[in-house]
């Protein structure tokens, strides 16, 4: 259990948080039309007759959005029902064409599941999840583009989103980052949600409330839409401190939904219980039951790609690279198949070191992500193969990438334009190292006469003289012969 | 012309003894000369039927006509008609054009037929008189003996049915969400055909309430009837409650007879208030059904008596959700306010008449939060028994046979004031439609005043053949040919 604490006047405050994410789904359709659910275009573009609630106009199910919430839930290691039903949240807004929200409020497709989470100081724990359900999005609501007039654009309006909620499991706001954090990596894995929190695509509604420890939970209130993981785990501090300080003066906290406002550092009421809608659930009538056969579940999940937890495991035991090198190379698929890529049948140590090191201080450096990288994973393979069969050094291959990011061009391209090559006929290092014991006599003396230490300054002077190709192995070895004759 | 059945009228166009345009102009032409009586339309549609009914002949001409290639039919205004105005009867939707087409219509568009317009309603199929239409109550062609009262066709397919009894189209379609073709289908002395829940598509029909709602046809016999239905039948991907089973050939089934039929009578369906005259006719058709050699067994619906108040929980509840969409912000009318919730209410209140407000408030309440287990969920529950109650009917039964009304059409003056006085029209019709199982109405016989009087068929899921068979058996005893007294022949 977490040892996050609020200090108060009045003592130590623990907090109790759960959040419902919302997700929007990947699909080429929306959730029960046909209309494209692609991400931005002109206003209205993207709209059928029935995410316009014209009259006569019925949804029918996508069965792909069926599909991606169905591998969700197995991804979550949660429990598939397969039965579920759709109902409408009824309520009244201009960017709600039917009048009301088509979701599974009493039925929902997936139940409960857990997420396990790591933590800065290496401890994971379990975080439930409640249920996944699917609904539709609503349209948008533009206030800002006339002194009178409000505008809606439609294109978001049926598009489908999962709800996945947890447990009041989380018990402090690095929880929360790194639960939310989790169910990206894994939405992201199963290619069910792209997790773009800055497009809107995956978004938390937060509830939090505080309590003394060992209490039963205290009233709590719902912060609504937060869009970023960092804004989720400032939002949780600020309303816990504030609802800190209404209980310690001896007042309540009311059960009501509040906005975070980030430039403020502030939370809002938006609405109290007393204000809350009344929805008027009840089943969709124009859609049937949604009945999935086993069969088909068992086929969704045997196609399931490896998940972050088993492609950590699985990576560590193939390449024998640490857990740390295993979270940070799982972080997101790609990185982890650039990293097979890379690795395979070649020196996994190496490739490791590289991939942590230097390619990915590069692609800092670019601003590029593994998917824009300049320098493909062959072309990284094909580098670390040069070192690996002696034809560049280490350093020397760094200067090559350096170049392969700028020029685009092939690792032994570069080798060849630059005249790179690594020099490992001994007699030409031998000739350049009599020529250096020559020419520094007097430290090849002190060196003789038990200065051990100069042995690096030679190394130091044969590579310079090499212009720093010479094979270090053969330098060294060399060397040592030399100096003892 | 005008005593033509559909089925008759099919014939002659295929024998060319009659061309579509001579048939569509004879429909347009009655519709002018005597829907002013009626109402029976809202919109009617000249220019466009006589193109349709030009290309008709052509094809008639070619000898590869489609089934209904050619006939002049109504559509009931709450199919949606792509570049027709199709208004639900409401204010709100006065001037809205769809830019697409119901499954029902394309499917009838498909076979060839001839759109003559837009038939009235109630609004938004709320009613069973056909008073609450916006654009004006329909009079049903319909006179009692020695009396000019004008008298309601019965709702909400009362434009469709009063259209068929006048002899202003060959057939019309009609929707049935509680009674909505059958009873009207009683008060105009038609015949009328719910099919079962999923057997028609919905998509492009303007709802009411979702799992209610039916197609289904309404014209002068069953054979009419057959014909219509084969067309507007079939599985829609566009509707999740559409059943993805074939469509028979329902002409095929009319002449099977009634031979060794069970036949179930719900003992209560006898209510101590239903009038003498409807049981007598209602023996009358228990005696014609026998004699055609159907076994009769009395059977008991025990749940009977909930279905009018489970009906209009369900039914309401679900409405109040399907007319949230028209709100005044992107289609039909609006009435332009300082705010949203200002625009909503006053856009509502305009848009909407007084029977589709009660009908919105009370389904909003029976979903709101603290009545919902009270009403909507155990309205749920009961319509699960009255299923079961035909379920269980049908193991012993093949078909029950009932009175459709408790009444004959009442003078537009004797409507009721009180509401539930109104709903009590549909006490025999909305039991099927909570089972969801097929019902028909027939025209049995007239009433003291001459007014006619219907008898109901009830079928078990997707068995709506039988019910034709059986029907047939009935409609040739009962030898019914009484025409109105507005009718396009009877008029001068």
């Amino acid at each position: 259990m977490s040892s996050y604490r609020i200090e108060g006047n009045t003592g130590a405050w623990e907090i109790v948080v759960g959040l419902e994410v919302h997700a929007q789904v990947i699909s080429h359709a929306k959730l029960f039309s046909g209309a494209s659910a692609e991400y931005g275009g002109e206003p209205n573009t993207h709209v059928s007759l029935v995410d316009a609630g014209f009259p006569g106009m019925l949804p029918v199910v996508n069965r792909e959005c069926v599909a991606q919430a169905v591998r969700t839930g197995l991804g979550l290691n949660a429990e598939i029902h397969l039965m579920s039903r759709f109902d409408r949240k009824n309520y009244f807004y201009a960017d709600l064409p039917q009048g009301y929200q088509i979701s599974q409020f009493a039925h929902p497709i997936v139940g409960e599941g857990k997420v396990e989470i790591e933590l800065a100081d290496g401890t994971t724990r379990h975080i439930g999840v409640t249920r996944l359900h699917l609904e539709q999005d609503a349209g948008k609501s533009m206030h800002d583009q006339d002194p009178l007039r409000s505008f809606i654009d439609l294109n978001r309006a049926g598009v489908a989103l999962m709800e996945i909620v947890s447990e009041p499991d989380i018990r402090s706001p690095e929880e929360a980052g790194a639960y939310l954090r989790k169910l990206r990596q894994i939405l992201r894995y199963l290619g069910t949600c792209d997790g773009n929190m800055e497009e809107g695509s995956m978004r938390a509604d937060v509830n939090v409330s505080v309590r003394k420890a060992g209490e039963a939970y205290r009233t709590r209130c719902e912060i609504k839409n937060v869009n970023s993981i960092r804004y989720v785990m400032q939002a949780i501090e600020i309303e816990a401190q504030r609802q800190i300080e209404i209980w310690e003066a001896g007042g309540t906290v009311d059960q009501e939904t509040r906005l975070f406002d980030h430039v403020r550092g502030e939370t809002r009421s938006l609405r109290s219980k007393e204000d809350a809608h009344d929805y008027r659930y009840f089943p969709d009538p124009d859609l049937l039951p949604l009945v999935i056969e086993r069969d088909w579940v068992e086929d969704l999940r045997a196609a399931l790609p490896e998940l972050p937890e088993a492609k950590r495991t699985r990576l560590e035991q193939t390449y024998g690279i640490s857990r740390y090198e295993s979270g940070v190379l799982t972080v997101e698929q790609g990185i982890a198949d650039f990293f097979e890529q890379v690795a395979r049948d070649a020196d996994a140590r190496l490739a490791v070191n590289w991939m942590l090191g230097d390619f990915f201080g590069a692609l800092n450096r670019t601003g590029a992500t593994i998917e824009t990288s300049p320098v493909s994973a062959e072309g990284l393979r094909e580098l670390l193969g040069l070192i690996s069969d002696s034809t560049i050094n280490g350093k020397i291959a760094k200067e090559v990438l350096e170049d392969m990011f700028e020029s685009g061009e092939s690792a032994s391209a570069i080798v060849e334009r630059k005249g790179l090559r690594q020099v490992t006929d001994t007699g030409a290092i031998e000739s350049e190292i009599r020529t250096i014991l020559q020419t520094h006599a007097d430290k090849l003396a002190e060196y003789k006469s038990g200065k051990d230490k100069l042995f690096g300054f030679f190394v130091g002077q044969t590579m310079k003289a090499m212009k720093g190709k010479a094979n270090p192995a053969a330098v060294n070895d060399l060397l040592k012969k030399l100096l003892s004759e | 012309m005008h005593d033509l059945t559909l089925a008759a009228a099919r014939k002659a166009l295929r024998s060319r003894s009659l061309s579509s345009v001579e048939l569509t102009d004879h429909f347009l032409s009655a519709i002018e000369k005597h829907d002013g009586q009626i109402n029976a339309y809202i919109t009617v549609t000249p220019e466009p039927a006589r193109k349709a009914a030009r290309a008709a002949d052509a094809l008639l001409a070619e000898g590869d006509a489609p089934a209904l290639c050619g006939l002049p039919l109504g559509v009931k205004d709450l199919f949606c008609t792509s570049g027709t105005k199709t208004t639900a009867a409401s204010n709100i939707l006065r001037d809205f054009v769809p830019p697409y087409e119901s499954t029902v219509t394309s499917n009838l568009l498909a076979d060839g037929a001839i759109f003559l317009g837009k038939t009235n309603l109630d609004e938004f199929a709320m009613g069973s008189t056909n008073m609450t239409s916006a654009f004006g109550p329909v009079t049903n062609p319909w006179r009692r003996a020695g009396s000019d009262a004008k008298l309601v066709p019965g709702g909400s397919s009362g434009g469709s049915a009063a259209a068929v009894a006048a002899g202003l189209a060959l057939g019309t379609t009609g929707t049935d969400t509680g009674g909505s073709i059958r009873q009207p289908a009683a008060y105009c002395g038609i015949t009328g055909v719910k099919p079962t829940y999923g057997r028609c598509s919905r998509y492009g029909t303007i709802a009411f309430a979702s799992s209610l709602d039916q197609a289904g046809p309404m014209a002068r016999t069953l054979e009419d009837c057959a014909i219509l239905l084969e067309s507007m039948a079939g599985f829609d991907p566009r509707d999740s409650t559409s059943v993805d089973r074939p469509v028979p050939r329902y002409e095929d089934a009319l002449e099977r007879g009634a031979k060794g039929l069970r036949v179930g009578i719900p003992r209560e369906y006898r209510t101590d208030t239903l009038p003498e005259e409807i049981a007598a006719l209602w023996d009358e058709g228990i005696a014609w059904l026998r004699d055609a050699g159907a076994e009769i067994v009395d059977v008991s619906l025990p749940h009977t008596k909930y279905g009018l108040p489970t009906y209009y929980i369900a039914a309401l509840a679900e409405a109040s959700s399907n007319l949230a969409r028209y709100d005044g912000v992107r289609f039909g009318a609006r009435v332009e306010a300082d705010t949203l919730d200002e625009l909503y209410e006053a856009t509502r209140h305009a848009g909407f008449g007084e029977e589709v407000r009660r009908r919105i408030l009370m389904g909003t309440y029976v979903l709101s939060s603290g009545y919902y287990d009270a009403y909507y969920l155990r309205a749920q529950k009961v319509r699960t028994l009255i299923q079961r109650d035909f379920l269980s009917a049908f193991e012993t039964v093949d078909v029950l046979l009932t009175p459709t009304a408790p009444s004959a059409a009442f003078a537009h003056e004797e409507r009721p004031t009180d509401p539930v006085q109104i709903y009590l029209n549909d006490i025999f019709t909305v039991p099927a439609s909570m089972a969801g199982v097929p019902a028909l109405s027939l025209p049995a016989g007239l009433d003291r005043s001459g007014l006619p009087l219907g008898l109901q068929l009830i079928g078990r899921y997707f068995e709506e053949e039988t019910l034709f068979a059986a029907g047939r058996v009935m409609e040739k005893a009962a030898g019914f040919t009484h025409r109105p007294a507005l009718h396009a022949g009877a008029v001068a």
